[in-house]
């Protein structure tokens, strides 16, 4: 088969500028298709714009994100081809990718696929979840790591997460405070066994522990364990209410940023037929992947969170070993080679996941966050359907699984495709049935996984 | 709802959201530039009429569509501002033109 490229990359995170660096040594004709106007994915977002013209603020976002001007920068003279703010709507089972961008529809044939197209944040379906002025924590992050824009009036974040705590941090040292962190439930307990292994892994622990601390000299409030959240206004957000400790409290608010950890962004390797498994310890889907992140389809690999959540310098090694799997697979490589240039990687990359456990543990979210009890919560925000409908289907009429539930509500179908709903339809599924999600299963994804005017289609270019 | 930090604007760019002119920092998405200028909602929703605005910032959401330069659904959260680009609020269902 002729193929324009060796390699084509999905997504310009640490991942995919890993794997496009080592692919390109390696001798792979290259090429990387990101959404962005700038390499770095959503770690490292405006890295190459924020460190030549806002100094200030580089050094505010912090040392993890200044880690990422280096691969950027090795990503940039590594001669792969690059093609910023172009979308993948389609990979065909030959291996041909259909992209989007400046309004052209282009075909680009490849030997070889990896998806790296990351995380994103899992939803948090609470009542007003939709209402203006509600965004997520990563939201606020994106808009100050590329613009230097900031909440404005009285803002709160609410949820868990590192995330959560990072953001907040880095908005005290632009000058916003919060005017509260309501944080979640925490699984202190379960996660304890897993301390070790935490306290073991490089530097997570003084992280965590230097943000808590410099959030509380600011003199942010932390309420932690806070229960049934719900978020109230008209046109936009106006209030939160929560519980705590008994109590029903209530702040003010303009800005109220949300945020439950974060999960893969399934919906391109999904449309691929990829095979997947229920994590139960990350409380979302991961695809089946190979040491190599070989998928259950051939010629397709994944690599970083997409793959299962494990941060962003652990991405940068799976996608390193990503790219020596391709280039083994093309026989660019011996798989002797392969394996004596991943042997380091790999002891590098499980230092990494050492960390894992204790924080998915301790930030899991609790059955009442990912299943929400309040029947007026709205579940699938594209068709504005509720978490009391889904479970009266499941209970009364007996539908099964998601993609019954796309016929009886049209949950699911509206233009996000389910990526905002998924996993709390599963998740009410299998809590109404009484079964685990893993019985329960995912939406069946389709092409176009972006949308595509039929004129763009009409117009599709072909390069290979 | 949102403002640029003193410290972060380089130049501008002249956009216009709902007919109003707006300056806007060069580079940053349209979806960027609606939260600075607070014009809420964005959007009201095809279903119930419900008012919406940006919710993920990094393409996934859906909730930032809106007209620019005359092309309806487009995500503004994906789109860099342009000079001279026209961004307009979506009201429920978009008609098809032919």
């Amino acid at each position: 088969m002729s193929a324009a490229f060796d390699l084509v990359i999905v997504g310009a995170g640490p991942a995919g500028l890993a794997a496009a660096t080592t692919a390109t040594g390696l001798g792979l004709r290259t090429a990387v298709i990101d959404e962005q106007a700038e390499p770095g994915g959503q770690i490292y977002r405006g890295i190459e714009s924020v460190s030549a013209h806002r100094p200030a603020h580089f050094a505010m976002l912090g040392p993890d994100y200044a880690a990422g001007l280096a691969l950027v920068q090795r990503f940039r003279a590594s001669g792969a081809q690059y093609l910023p703010l172009t979308s993948v709507w389609q990979i065909d089972s030959e291996r041909n990718v259909f992209t989007r961008g400046n309004g052209r529809a282009t075909r680009i044939g490849a030997k070889q696929i990896l998806i790296a197209t990351g995380a994103m944040e899992r939803p948090v379906p609470v009542s007003g979840w939709t209402l203006p002025g509600v965004l997520t924590c990563g939201a606020a992050q994106t808009l100050l790591k590329s613009s230097g824009i900031v909440p404005d009036g009285r803002f709160v974040l609410a949820g868990c997460g590192p995330l959560l705590l990072l953001i907040a941090a880095q908005l005290v040292r632009a000058g916003v405070k919060p005017a509260a962190i309501i944080e979640t439930r925490l699984n202190y307990l379960a996660a304890l066994r897993h301390l070790p292994g935490f306290l073991a892994a490089p530097a997570y622990l003084g992280k965590g522990l230097r943000l808590i601390s410099e959030l509380r000299n600011a003199g942010v409030a932390i309420q932690s364990g806070a229960r049934n959240l719900q978020l109230r206004g008209d046109d936009r957000v106006r209030e939160i209410e929560y519980e705590w400790r008994g109590q029903t409290r209530r702040e003010t608010a303009d800005v109220v940023l949300l945020h439950q950890g974060i999960v893969p962004n399934m919906n391109l390797a999904l449309s691929l037929r990829c095979e997947y498994t229920w994590d139960d310890a990350q409380r979302s889907f991961r695809p089946c992947l190979d040491a190599w992140g070989n998928t259950s389809v051939d010629g397709v690999q994944i690599a970083g969170d997409n793959g299962g959540i494990i941060g962003a310098q652990a991405a940068e090694f799976s996608g390193h070993l990503a790219a020596l799997g391709a280039a083994s697979s093309l026989a660019k490589i011996s798989e002797n080679e392969r394996d004596r240039l991943a042997r380091p990687l790999r002891a590098q990359l499980s230092g990494h996941l050492r960390a894992r456990p204790f924080l998915d543990a301790l930030y899991r979210p609790a059955q009442d966050i990912v299943a929400p009890r309040v029947a007026e919560t709205i579940v699938c925000r594209c068709e504005e359907i509720r978490a009391g409908e889904i479970r009266r289907i499941v209970t009364e009429q007996g539908c099964p699984g998601p993609n019954q539930m796309k016929s009886f509500t049209r949950c699911g179908m509206g233009p996000c495709q389910g990526r905002l709903c998924g996993l709390t339809v599963v998740e009410l599924i299998a809590e109404c049935r009484g079964v685990p999600v893993s019985e329960v299963g995912y939406y069946r994804i389709r092409s176009p996984v972006k949308p595509i005017t039929l004129g763009e289609i009409a117009g599709l270019e072909v390069d290979n | 709802m949102f403002k640029t930090l003193p410290d972060a604007v380089c130049a501008t760019v002249t956009i216009t959201i709902n007919g109003t002119p707006f300056l806007a920092p060069h580079g940053c998405t349209a979806a960027a530039a609606l939260l600075l200028a607070g014009e809420m909602p964005t959007r009201t929703t095809p279903v119930s009429g419900e008012p919406r605005a940006p919710y993920c910032m990094m393409g996934v959401c859906f909730d930032c569509l809106m007209e620019i330069d005359g092309v309806a659904n487009q995500q503004a959260c994906l789109i860099p501002v342009a000079d001279g680009m026209r961004i307009n609020r979506q009201l429920g269902k978009v008609e098809i033109k032919i």
